[in-house]
């Protein structure tokens, strides 16, 4: 391009550069500079000193450590399940005539669906209260099985239902971009393959898979991230205190550090959130490396 | 494998529910010999890719019968059937090298059938080898051109060894050259492997440079069987007539009267045993003789000269073609300034045809697809004008 169009050029991307610059990039800095700075008071604009402290208390917050855990028992469970279960979902969708659109509309529901309001009836579904323990205890009592508190009672009746409720939260926008990716798979193959002989298996896994790869990673990223970065899930059905309910996330533990009513700590919120944004950005640049060994053209 | 389709008929159901069924394929009854390379032919829209998904058995007929050989197979899933199929657009994986590809089909073998890895490497390299494309064996079919992908897919579909070879358009995704190029190519192999081929097109010109035979289809009815050269020679029908041949065959409404074709108010040519009608009168270009004192008089528009031969555009208001276009012989000088231009017409390259039914009306001694000894030399020239058009 010729030198004198520059200008013109940079004109053009301004609105887009002002509007990123101010709500993106700042803020970006902004919070890794808050995260080095001890004891920072957003009101006097003060602080007591620069180094890794905000870091260390992190770290060594019990509260955090839970947040980390739970984050990451919600990442490592759902993200497999609920792309492997989207998969198997597509698969059946795209080989049935009948009543396809209805179980497609049936699918994508949730994803239309208020997150409290969602939350609501899985309260209904799993809480217990002086009146009833809940339809799901009533079908555990029903088989003889003893009830179980899921939203107050032990950790892991806890973590099966936030699993429950991800996996059945982020299905339908994943059931919705497989089916679109089978549906663009060039039907000549699967012809081609028929006439070899190609068994049903076979043709699954050495035609069907290859072929929407880019598409299963794109989800198993953006599944990654989203699930990271989970926070409202829980709310929806633990409540505010998560922390007390032994629930929290990461985003949860930075909110709670804001504004939470412990909060009014933005160092140690930045701190949080520049750790969250390392183990993302680390995770998403494995899954870009093995995605790229992946997909073949 | 000597194929034969008895009666075959498929239909498809009309999407709007209130009318009858379509027929795409209708009442077809075709014997395709042994080792012969079989062109399917019609414009689109005729049926001739239902036929072709019929014999592969992607398809399944609405009635009738396919035989392969003394095999009955119109029951038989398209995997047992021993088909090869090369697709229009191939239908390579994408992900997959060349060597994967062709490798393909064989790794589907299962029991006494299954192949060892040598065998099956051995297998791939000489189809590979038979369609020239052995150095290529490691590249994916991105990296590959039109013609090397096109290569790959013939070689995907002849590793198993099929008793039949079917292939869809097979030249349509490839450019002018490469498709002259490619036809030849497809005929060599045909015949160093022998296997019974049927290849479909609606390139009237590539079925008949590469064909034993030829099947012309409309609407799903066959309209006529034959050698490439015999239903140029002798179409059975006005569709025929027009479909085959470039330039196309010229059209004009025409009497017969008292034994004699008048073409407007000429009389250009003897019609012995012929009844009194109105008949549609076909001329291939070929057919016409420059001669000043010629029976048959149009309206001279322009003179294209083109090395050998030379093309008279002319008009005339019985004809049924906006232009008519004949080729003589670049030895012979037209008048440009003149505003008429005068012909004789080589009987035999004159086709009479019916005007209710269409058919051809035979006259002067005319045989029906059977070539006399006097046409032999014109074919030499008709079929070197084909190709010179090509070129």
């Amino acid at each position: 391009m010729k030198k004198s169009n520059n200008w013109k050029a940079w004109l053009y991307l301004l609105p887009a550069l002002i509007f990123l610059g101010v709500f993106m990039i700042y803020p970006l800095i902004d919070v890794f500079v808050y995260s080095f700075q001890e004891g920072y008071n957003s009101a006097s604009q003060s602080y007591f000193g620069v180094g890794w402290y905000n870091y260390s208390y992190v770290l060594h917050d019990p509260y955090f450590l839970q947040a980390v855990k739970n984050t990451f028992l919600i990442v490592i469970i759902t993200v497999p399940i609920s792309t492997g279960l989207a998969l198997l979902l597509s698969v059946m969708l795209s080989s049935i005539k009948k009543l396809r659109q209805l179980y497609q509309t049936i699918y994508f529901l949730p994803y239309v669906t208020n997150t409290l309001a969602v939350g609501l009836v899985f309260m209904i579904l799993f809480k217990k209260t002086p009146y009833t323990d809940g339809l799901v205890n009533l079908i555990i009592k029903m088989f003889g099985g003893h009830s179980v508190d899921f939203i107050e009672g032990p950790y892991w009746a806890k973590m099966f239902v936030m699993c429950f409720y991800t996996i059945w939260v982020v299905m339908p926008f994943k059931v919705l971009i497989l089916t679109s990716a089978l549906a663009s798979v060039n039907q000549d193959y699967y012809k081609a393959a028929k006439i070899d002989g190609t068994s049903k298996w076979r043709t699954f896994t050495r035609i069907t898979l290859p072929m929407i790869s880019p598409m299963i990673f794109y989800l198993i990223i953006t599944g990654f991230i989203g699930a990271f970065k989970a926070y409202s899930d829980e709310v929806a059905i633990f409540g505010t205190n998560l922390n007390a309910a032994g629930m929290n996330t990461i985003v949860g533990y930075v909110y709670d550090m804001l504004y939470g009513d412990s909060g009014g700590f933005p160092s140690y919120a930045s701190a949080a959130a520049i750790i969250l944004f390392v183990i993302v950005l680390t995770i998403t640049v494995i899954n870009l490396m093995v995605s790229r060994r992946n997909t073949h053209y | 494998m000597k194929i034969t389709l008895d009666h075959l008929t498929k239909k498809f159901p009309n999407r709007d529910k209130t009318k009858g069924d379509v027929t795409a394929v209708g009442d077809f009854c075709f014997d395709i010999p042994d080792g012969k390379l079989i062109g399917l032919l019609g414009p689109s829209g005729c049926g001739k890719s239902t036929t072709l998904n019929l014999i592969s058995g992607l398809e399944t007929p609405t009635s009738g019968r396919i035989f392969f050989g003394e095999d009955d197979v119109t029951k038989l899933p398209p995997e047992h059937r021993g088909i090869g199929l090369v697709f229009q657009n191939y239908a390579l994986y994408p992900h997959l090298t060349v060597r994967q590809n062709i490798l393909f089909p064989l790794q589907n073998l299962k029991g006494k059938n299954k192949l060892s890895k040598e065998q099956m490497n051995e297998k791939a390299l000489e189809a590979a080898k038979l369609v020239q494309i052995d150095e290529l064996m490691d590249r994916k079919p991105s990296e590959l051109s039109g013609g090397q992908q096109q290569r790959v897919a013939i070689a995907r579909a002849l590793v198993k060894m099929p008793r039949v070879l079917l292939l869809d358009e097979p030249l349509s995704n490839l450019d002018a050259r490469l498709r002259l190029q490619t036809r030849e190519e497809l005929r060599r192999i045909q015949q160093k492997t022998g296997i019974t081929t049927i290849f479909v097109t609606h390139d009237q010109e590539e079925a008949m440079s590469i064909s034993d035979e030829i099947v012309v289809m409309k609407s799903g009815i066959i309209q006529q069987i034959g050698k490439p050269q015999d239903v140029y020679d002798s179409p059975a029908n006005l569709f025929v007539a027009k479909f085959l041949g470039t330039p196309p065959i010229d059209v004009f409404n025409g009497t017969v009267k008292g034994g004699k074709l008048y073409i407007g108010d000429e009389a250009v040519l003897p019609a012995v045993g012929v009844e009194d009608q109105d008949v549609y009168v076909g001329i291939r270009p070929e057919g016409f003789i420059l001669n000043d004192k010629g029976a048959f008089t149009c309206q001279l528009q322009n003179v294209e000269v083109m090395g050998r031969d030379t093309s008279v555009v002319s008009t005339h208001k019985e004809s049924l073609n906006v232009t008519i276009r004949s080729i003589i012989s670049a030895e012979n000088k037209v008048d440009t300034a003149s505003k008429d231009v005068r012909f004789d017409l080589k009987p035999y390259k004159v086709f009479l045809f019916n005007k209710e039914t269409e058919k051809r009306i035979l006259f002067g001694g005319q045989l029906a697809a059977d070539v006399p000894a006097e046409m032999e030399e014109s074919l030499d020239t008709a079929a070197g004008r084909t190709d010179s058009q090509s070129k």
